[in-house]
């Protein structure tokens, strides 16, 4: 009885932080469409959902990461080494398909040693990945040193550039969205989503209830490396630019959407839905905010207060409802004398 | 016989006579003026990098003369992929003309070449995109004068004698790379045979980083005689770093500075000699340029002619490409006659 109440209990908090986001969501774009008439255009929007491509790609494995109770730092100096991979194979000929899948192997194996070090030494994630952050950063200045490659070939980069025919859509992000429904229903309609719950809700727990946690985190690193590999590769092609510095930073706009997102700090709780409302809003808040002319020091602020208000908020609508159903169980008791 | 015919021939002919010479001289007048309800937007590299303030300053004040609207907007770290989204907002809010300084000779373009396709024009300034990317580039000087003339100074200073290095600011600006190759061309001259270039450093045009670039090399250089360094970031944090070491005057530093940040070194003894154009005279023709191009007044080809304001008239050499001047020398005898 008490850990039915608890559960739907759970599930309405969630539900009205991805309620409140939307509603966020909503009043962000009425409100853009009516500051600036050119912010409902097909081309604004073909702007705005390529420009946060690559974060949003990264912020996918990482909300898994986080539900967890774990974190990679280490994502963006992943996107800048399979850049830099990317660029030198192209310039030593080798085939762009392959050089591609070369790339995408590179980042599991980021995420392989990231995940190796955290299982099997039992460390935290957090110093393992700050370590990898700048050593992967580094392997990308070993590669590429202060050169960039630039000459790709035209149709890639006209996929990097390029809109699904007849809609809005950047090419790039239809690979988001494919990716996000993947995620969807990992994480929440098979038994390895809930894994991931119970990991990070309570881990001695899952262990003993049969979960394998090494393995499971094992995977959830190297799919983090993967597809931070590929965010690579996308960033590459959109700026035909293969550089050692490309992303830098880039892990702190993902971590802050997965945090907007609903996910919670401490593990155990977030859902895909809240984690791409928080990046739509991250993206249309900027773009309106750009179009408005307003100065990207600003813009900094704004996305700061974000995350801040985004950790802070789920708190403070917990403990009112304590207060509320506190005060309202001193009322039930009152009443009946 | 008065035929009709012929008499309405001879009123069709007046009139078009008339109107021709009417034409003719709107169209004369034309070449001139700048057209009403102009919008330029200025992407310096970043936006709080005090020689872009100063620049987009200069265009700012071109655009009140013209009565254009002008806006300054830009990220505020010196990178391609940041000036991108301002590019795409700015092809969004249909700007008339874009001027921009290039973080990236190459990564720019597809998304310029987006800017040009909806007619908007396109002016690099100060670092050039490849010309595919803009139709003209306003450059300070020749950038082979720039680049030779710094070798020629530090040389001066430091008897054409002993190990030197080079202060860049990121290591894909167009303009850095293009002064640093023809420096290292000047080093080839057999008067320079004495001169061994150790090392090119790029501070990214960050303070910190310029500050703690120029501490590395003195000390894996410990031979090091002189640095020149192009870019106003890198020189004023190399003099500070400079001015409170014990190498303070035995060490030369040359390069690209603005008499205001570079005063007190000069003052202090640790530069004796540095260079540059005016950043303000730079965004101010840049300005002209856009205005000129928006307004159907040029195209950008070789050989036409434009006015300028108080620069007077420009004419477009190969590749678009304008040059403003060549550059002033500062030293502690004419520095407090310049503020800026």
């Amino acid at each position: 009885m008490s850990e039915n109440e608890s559960s739907t209990r759970r599930l309405a908090r969630r539900l009205s932080w991805e309620a409140i986001l939307g509603a966020l969501l909503l009043i962000a774009i009425s409100g853009g469409g009516f500051i600036n008439k050119d912010f409902l255009t097909a081309e604004n929007w073909a702007n705005l959902l390529a420009n946060f491509v690559e974060i949003a790609l990264m912020a996918l494995p990482l909300s898994l990461i986080v539900i967890t109770n774990e974190i990679d730092l280490s994502v963006a100096s992943i996107l800048g080494l399979s850049s830099c991979l990317l660029g030198l194979l192209w310039e030593f000929k080798c085939p762009m398909p392959a050089a591609i899948v070369i790339c995408l192997f590179a980042g599991a194996l980021c995420g392989a040693l990231n995940g190796f070090l955290i299982v099997r030494f039992r460390l935290p994630s957090l110093a393992v990945t700050i370590g990898t952050l700048a050593l992967f950063r580094g392997f990308a200045f070993i590669l590429l040193g202060d050169t960039a490659v630039a000459d790709f070939p035209p149709e890639y980069a006209a996929f990097g550039l390029g809109v699904i025919a007849h809609t809005f859509v950047p090419a790039p992000f239809a690979i988001f969205i494919f990716l996000a429904i993947v995620f969807w229903v990992v994480l929440h309609h098979t038994t390895i989503g809930r894994s991931l719950y119970s990991v990070g809700g309570n881990q001695t727990a899952a262990f003993f209830s049969g979960v394998n946690i090494h393995r499971l985190k094992m995977l959830l690193f190297i799919c983090s490396g993967t597809i931070s590999a590929l965010a690579g590769i996308i960033y590459t092609f959109r700026f035909s630019s293969s550089r050692a510095d490309n992303g830098t930073g880039f892990e702190l706009s993902a971590i802050a959407a997965v945090f907007l997102g609903g996910v919670m700090v401490q593990g155990g709780k977030g859902t895909i839905t809240g984690v791409v409302l928080s990046l739509l809003l991250i993206g249309i808040i900027n773009n309106v905010l750009t179009l408005a002319d307003v100065s990207n020091e600003i813009l900094r602020i704004v996305t700061g207060s974000l995350l801040i208000l985004s950790v802070l908020l789920p708190n403070l609508i917990a403990s009112t409802r304590e207060r509320w159903r506190f005060m309202r169980r001193q009322r039930e008791i009152a009443a009946p004398v | 016989m008065n035929n009709p015919m012929n008499q309405s021939i001879t009123i069709k002919i007046a009139a078009l006579i008339l109107s021709l010479t009417i034409l003719g001289t709107t169209s004369h007048g034309e070449e001139k003026e700048i057209k009403k309800g102009l919008k330029i937007a200025f992407v310096p590299k970043n936006i709080n990098n005090p020689y872009n303030v100063i620049e987009t300053g200069g265009s700012m004040v071109a655009c009140k003369e013209m009565g254009v609207e002008g806006k300054v907007v830009g990220p505020s770290d010196p990178s391609a992929s940041s000036q991108v989204s301002y590019i795409n907002t700015l092809i969004t809010q249909r700007e008339s003309a874009i001027v921009l300084a290039a973080n990236d000779p190459n990564a720019l373009i597809p998304y310029l070449k987006r800017a040009m396709d909806q007619k908007i024009k396109v002016v690099t300034m100060d670092s050039d995109t490849a010309p595919e990317g803009r139709s003209i580039f306003v450059n300070q000087a020749t950038s082979e004068g720039i680049g030779r003339g710094q070798v020629q100074m530090l040389a001066k200073e430091i008897n054409n004698q002993g190990e030197i290095a080079i202060l860049s600011a990121t290591p894909n600006a167009t303009n850095q790379n293009t002064w640093i190759k023809f420096m290292q061309e000047e080093l080839q001259k057999p008067e320079y045979k004495g001169m061994k270039l150790v090392k090119i450093a790029y501070g990214n045009d960050e303070d910190q980083k310029s500050f703690t670039e120029t501490q590395g090399l003195l000390q894996a250089y410990p031979n090091l005689k002189g640095i020149i360094s192009p870019t106003t970031v890198g020189v004023a944090a190399a003099a500070r770093y400079l001015s409170t070491s014990p190498l303070k005057g035995k060490v030369a530093l040359v390069g690209l500075g603005t008499p205001n940040q570079m005063r007190e070194f000069v003052k202090d003894g640790t530069v004796k000699e540095f260079a540059l154009w005016s950043p303000a005279d730079l965004g101010y023709l840049a300005a002209y340029a856009a205005a000129q191009l928006a307004s159907g007044n040029i195209e950008g080809k070789e050989g036409e002619t434009f006015t300028a304001g108080k620069l007077g008239s420009r004419t477009i050499g190969k590749d678009g490409v304008v040059i403003l001047g060549p550059p002033t020398v500062f030293t502690a005898e004419n520095i407090d006659q310049f503020n800026f």
